[in-house]
């Protein structure tokens, strides 16, 4: 960790008009959320419909996106990344430290606008808010780090991070079981549905993959994600105008 | 102290060669890295920033592998050639965080003295992105410099600047090499290179193809053979005239759309007197040549409608040099 990196790191990130986007998404979730208790009062079902058809499967893996790709990206394609690279510093220690500043920014504009949600809609019966904020924090983590990397590996991070996002987790991940077994979606779902515990049946709270699975896969993504970024980081070749 | 050593450094991407076995050895003083664009500047730069692997070769500074050894920056000062800064900040912050980034003891300390030295304390509060080319160019010598590093690495400096910010650049960067460090520069343009005292090394199709002062160097540009194309009234006649004198090595008749039929119609289609072609002469004493051409002319009642230098680009002033 180093704080220069992550305060130059969070000051691009936050800044301009990326904080806009950033609030956007959580907003649309909380005024959904607000009409939807207002409109038809507290209900376990339309709690589960939000949070796990909305927040778990769009607002995380697109935050995911943003803050992932944007902690590293923007510096690589404008080239002042450089200013970073020709210091003493570990790769792995700048990696590791924007990968904190992505996951702070994916925890405040998608787990925390999760819990909140989840307690305008049903308060904190069933522990669904609870649950949901966890899945949506493992996700959230697991996603930054993951686009994270693919930011250092490729020009097109955010499209490619979109379309997984979109057709892997959302298309695939549902009609195809064995796909599920590999969505970071399904593998926060177990931690959600752990959470929830006795009633997660009956409300349709279930994961593709148990929870002795999921939590050492989102291990392996969070933790292999950022080692590698810090690798790729150490052969990173600059463009020039050459 | 502060030596760079290539050794048979050579570099591609892909099948493109962009450095081609280049050994140079880069010490105190200030050293241009001259060449025309694509010669491999940029490539040869990043390699002795530790950006790039050698494809094969080495790249050592006072012993010290340069790729993928981040203990390094401690001794290089990288002045990149792209604009690109973290422009939400303002100079000063920028060059702090860049003191903070290296870790040092009294980073405000270094701060100030990097922007005292390239003259920007009273810019140092703006915003970057309300800098002039010049400024920002201060700015990022300022972060280059920040840790007193032995060695400075600037990718084409001058680029876009002014004349004046020019001159104050070369005296700056005049000044890093009197005090001892190694200063490297690259630049497309040999004018630029001109002010500041040093050895030059030249660049060309990712060659090592020359070294020496810049008077070396000039000489070797105007001493080559030069290229003239010539039209006229009677092209045949002048070309007699010139080849008769010693300033000229080769006279070549061209018709103004030559193909086949120039050929097989003999000399009719070439050299008429409507000056529809052209002569290329290759000129051996270019200063001689010049003022004895249009004395023939006169001579020989011959009007000249253009001369013009064929191969005054830099491109083949260099290849020249790489000919040789």
């Amino acid at each position: 960790m180093n704080a220069t990196v992550a305060q130059l790191t969070a000051r691009s990130l936050l800044g301009r008009r990326r904080a806009y986007l950033l609030m956007a998404l959580p907003a649309v979730l909380l005024v959904l959320s607000v009409a939807s208790r207002g409109l038809a009062g507290q209900d376990a079902g339309i709690t589960v419909g939000v949070l796990g058809g909305f927040a778990l499967a769009t607002l995380v893996p697109l935050l995911g996106v943003i803050a992932g790709t944007g902690a590293i990206g923007p510096e690589i394609d404008d080239g002042s990344i450089v200013y970073l690279l020709s210091k003493p510093l570990s790769r792995y220690s700048i990696a590791t430290t924007k990968a904190m500043v992505a996951i702070a920014v994916v925890t405040g504009f998608a787990a925390l606008p999760t819990f909140v949600a989840g307690l305008i809609l049903s308060g904190t019966s069933s522990r669904l808010a609870l649950g949901y904020a966890i899945g949506a924090l493992a996700a959230g983590i697991a996603y930054g780090t993951l686009f994270l990397l693919l930011a250092v590996m490729t020009r097109h991070a955010v499209v490619v991070g979109v379309l997984y996002a979109l057709i892997w987790e959302a298309l695939i991940g549902s009609f195809v079981p064995g796909a599920q077994a590999l969505s970071i979606q399904q593998w926060s779902l177990a931690l959600t549905e752990q959470v929830v515990g006795a009633r997660a049946e009956e409300l349709d709270v279930s994961s593709a993959v148990g929870l002795g699975a999921a939590v050492p896969l989102l291990l392996v993504v969070i933790v292999g994600s950022t080692w590698f970024a810090g690798w790729r980081l150490r052969s990173l070749r600059l463009t020039s105008d050459e | 102290m502060g030596t760079l050593l290539l050794d048979k450094v050579s570099r591609w991407f892909g099948n493109v060669v962009a450095v081609n076995d280049v050994t140079m050895t880069i010490g105190p003083g200030v050293t241009g890295l001259l060449g025309p664009n694509g010669a491999g500047k940029s490539t040869l730069i990043h390699m002795m920033g530790g950006f790039l692997a050698p494809s094969s070769g080495s790249v050592t500074l006072d012993g010290e592998v340069v790729w993928r050894n981040e203990e390094i920056y401690r001794k290089i000062g990288l002045v990149p050639e792209r604009e690109a800064m973290y422009d939400v900040v303002t100079g000063w912050q920028f060059v702090l965080a860049n003191a903070k980034l290296h870790g040092l003891a009294d980073p405000a300390g270094a701060a100030r003295r990097a922007v005292d030295t390239v003259q920007m304390t009273e810019a140092q509060d703006r915003d970057i992105s309300t800098y002039s080319k010049g400024m920002k160019q201060r700015i990022k010598m300022a972060t280059a410099l920040v840790h007193d590093p032995p060695v400075l690495l600037l990718d084409e400096p001058f680029n876009g600047m002014d004349p004046r910010q020019r001159l104050q650049l070369m005296d700056l960067l005049t000044a890093m090499g009197d005090e001892g460090r190694t200063v490297l520069f690259s630049s497309h343009i040999l004018e630029e290179v001109e002010q500041i005292s040093g050895s030059i090394q030249v660049m060309v199709a990712g060659r090592h193809a020359a070294s020496g002062g810049f008077r070396e160097i000039r000489q070797l540009m105007t001493e080559r053979p030069h290229q003239y194309t010539i039209r006229s009234d009677d092209d045949r006649a002048l070309a007699a005239a010139i080849i008769s004198d010693p300033s000229a090595a080769a006279v070549q008749l061209v018709a103004a759309h030559d193909t086949e039929g120039a050929a097989a119609r003999g000399d009719a289609s070439t050299g008429r007197r409507d000056g529809s072609g052209s002569l290329h002469v290759q000129a051996t004493d270019f200063a001689s040549f010049v003022r004895v051409l249009p004395q023939l002319a006169s001579r020989h009642n011959i009007r000249l409608y253009e001369v013009s230098p064929a191969d005054e680009s830099l491109e083949s002033v260099f290849s020249y040099l790489v000919a040789r």
